[in-house]
């Protein structure tokens, strides 16, 4: 169990916030940090442990969204069975995806852009089917009981989101630790020398698309409780495909803590500019994006990169490396 | 449905409107060939060149057709240094540090000309953007014509680069083996820097016989930009002559999907297309079977 207590001490210090603090404020930049921090935890998954970028886990995170969203407003299902069901569509859409991909041998940046095609296509037929709301888009009533996964305030709300973050954690170590892991880190390397090993590379990657994809369905279902909203272009649209690449490559794609790192840091900038530039539309987003290419300019092997050569100790045992 | 009356002004149409698009595509291949990154600031890049051909026409009255002259050699400039200054050293020559350093360079340029312009959509006027000339059934605007003429000229120009001229041979090699050209003297950091100023340039180009009949506004651009992704992948990435190719298919695939699905599911076509020809042939069309 020893490989675990990173994560038991990271989740507890984040579960010491509500205690401190209710502030409105600075548990709704934790809770959306959180969930871009699940989004991104999926690609880590994939793209991080496994090489394969997906340029598309808006597919992923809308068909969840979405699912959630109708089975309550057309169908009057409970919203927690919403989510059960969003994230088991939204894997299956990874795994239909997954299999397409895999099976014609798609590699690289055609993988990526292929993923891409794939959300927009989600996109598009979703911002005309009657199902969606077309282009209105979906609201979901508002009915404040924990039995409709709606609360008063946001304390549960980050509690929820936290548990979700914390067994997805769990999850990636657990894979980083088994023999799928060390299969799906092999692909990683060099793909051929994995088949030529034996492993059977199209089903090791589609397991990974398939966990990938539910990871960020979780945080699809979670984004239409939390916001009681979604249309075509919040669920399909790009900006959910680059917020789940981009916190866990600025973080450090492939190692644990990834995704919640790289999503704190670039929330965390995405806010400090807004508040300094006040409201002048575009330029938070300058210094945002300045900001961005000087990270990765100082930082090329992201946030973890930098705690590894800061602390070479404590994140060697962090990182499993050692078989103790 | 299927008369000439329709048939017709569709492939025309398509043709027309997928030389633009086979422009924007040649830039992005360029600069994928070569530099083995998806360029997530081209997009970006074009709008930025679509304000430059609009400023270009409103302050200083300058058609946009001449404009390119002026345009495409200054977004040389802008793509040299941007890839010779920021994006080369921020990069430090991993796939995944492109990718980052373009989205943010991407990022920056298109907030930078929302602050400046703010979001409202601009067009301008020409005395002859509404002519047409009778090609058979079909009925094709002025600007399209002159627009198709221009890409097929550009095309090649670069093709005759590339093949002919010592930086050509430079970039070719540097695509093909980067450790072997820098062994034999090419300086690689700055054919990288060529080859995105190439492709930069192409963008200022597509602006300039964009703009007479578009629009711009701050995220003008991102509309071509995954078409143009499309038509690189589909005419194999890397090839010329598969992007002017695949650009056009792409133009007559939209036109047609537009006719038999409506305006709003036009793109759709081609996506499914895209995604249809990979699955069948992982390399594109046109590229070599990996």
């Amino acid at each position: 169990m020893k490989h675990y207590w990173p994560i038991v001490l990271v989740v507890a210090l984040l579960a010491i916030v509500p205690f401190v603090t209710t502030s409105n404020v600075v548990l709704n930049f934790l809770i959306t940090t959180l969930l871009i921090a699940l989004v991104g935890q999926g690609w880590n998954l994939l793209g991080g442990y496994g090489g394969q970028y997906s340029f598309g886990h808006a597919a992923f995170f809308g068909t969840a969204a979405y699912t959630t969203a109708i089975l309550q407003v057309q169908y009057g299902i409970n919203a927690w069975l919403g989510l059960f069901a969003g994230i088991f569509a939204g894997s299956l859409v990874g795994a239909v995806i997954g299999v397409l991909c895999f099976r014609s041998g798609l590699r690289g940046s055609y993988f990526s852009l292929v993923t891409l095609a794939f959300a927009e296509v989600l996109r598009i037929v979703s911002s005309v089917t009657p199902i969606t709301g077309a282009g209105v888009g979906t609201l979901i009533k508002l009915d404040l009981r924990p039995e409709a996964f709606q609360f008063q305030s946001r304390v549960p709300f980050y509690w929820i989101v936290l548990i979700l973050v914390a067994l997805s954690l769990v999850a990636v170590r657990g894979v980083e630790n088994s023999r799928f892991g060390a299969y799906l880190v092999a692909i990683r390397e060099n793909e051929d020398a994995a088949s030529a090993l034996g492993i059977n590379a199209f089903a090791v990657k589609l397991a990974a698309i398939t966990l990938s994809a539910a990871i960020t369905a979780a945080a699809g279902c979670f984004y239409a409780q939390y916001f009681l909203f979604i249309d075509a272009a919040i669920a399909y649209g790009p900006w959910i495909s680059i917020d789940a690449l981009l916190a866990p490559i600025v973080g450090g794609a492939g190692t644990l803590f990834a995704s919640l790192l790289g999503a704190l840091v670039i929330k965390a900038l995405g806010e400090t500019t807004k508040l300094l530039t006040g409201d002048a539309p575009g330029l938070d987003l300058v210094i945002y994006g300045l900001l961005l290419i000087a990270v990765v300019g100082l930082a090329p092997r992201g946030v973890a990169g930098v705690l590894t050569a800061l602390f070479r100790r404590p994140l060697r045992v962090q990182r499993g490396d050692d078989n103790g | 449905m299927l008369s000439p009356v329709i048939l017709v002004p569709a492939v025309l149409n398509g043709l027309m409107a997928g030389a633009v698009y086979a422009l924007v595509a040649l830039g992005l291949t360029l600069i994928y060939g070569v530099l083995h990154i998806i360029n997530f600031a081209h997009g970006a890049l074009l709008t930025a060149a679509m304000f430059a051909a609009f400023f270009a026409f409103t302050l200083l009255g300058l058609n946009p057709y001449l404009a390119a002259f002026l345009l495409a050699p200054l977004f040389f400039a802008i793509g040299y240094a941007l890839q010779r200054f920021i994006i080369g050293p921020a990069a430090h020559g991993e796939d995944r540090n492109f990718l980052l350093v373009t989205l943010g360079l991407a990022v920056v340029i298109e907030n930078a000309l929302l602050y400046f312009f703010r979001a409202d959509t601009r067009t301008i006027n020409l005395p002859y953007a509404f002519d047409v000339v009778e090609i058979g059934p079909a009925f094709v605007a002025v600007p399209r014509i002159i627009a198709f003429g221009a890409v097929i000229a550009v095309a090649a120009a670069l093709w005759t680069m590339m093949r002919w001229t010592d930086t050509g041979k430079a970039i070719r090699a540097v695509a093909k083996e980067k450790l072997g050209a820098e062994l034999c003297g090419i300086n690689v950091a700055h054919i990288y820097a060529m080859t995105f100023g190439l492709g930069t340039a192409c963008v200022a180009v597509a602006a300039c016989l964009l703009i007479p009949t578009y629009y711009v506004n701050p995220s003008a651009g991102e509309a071509f930009v995954l078409i143009a992704f499309t038509i690189v992948v589909l005419g194999g990435m890397g090839s010329i002559a598969g992007a002017l190719i695949g650009g056009l298919c792409v133009g007559v695939v939209e036109s047609f999907s537009s006719i038999f699905l409506g305006e709003s599911l036009g793109q759709i076509g081609i996506f499914i297309m895209f995604i249809v020809v990979l699955l069948a042939r992982p390399s594109g069309l046109f590229g070599a079977r990996q």
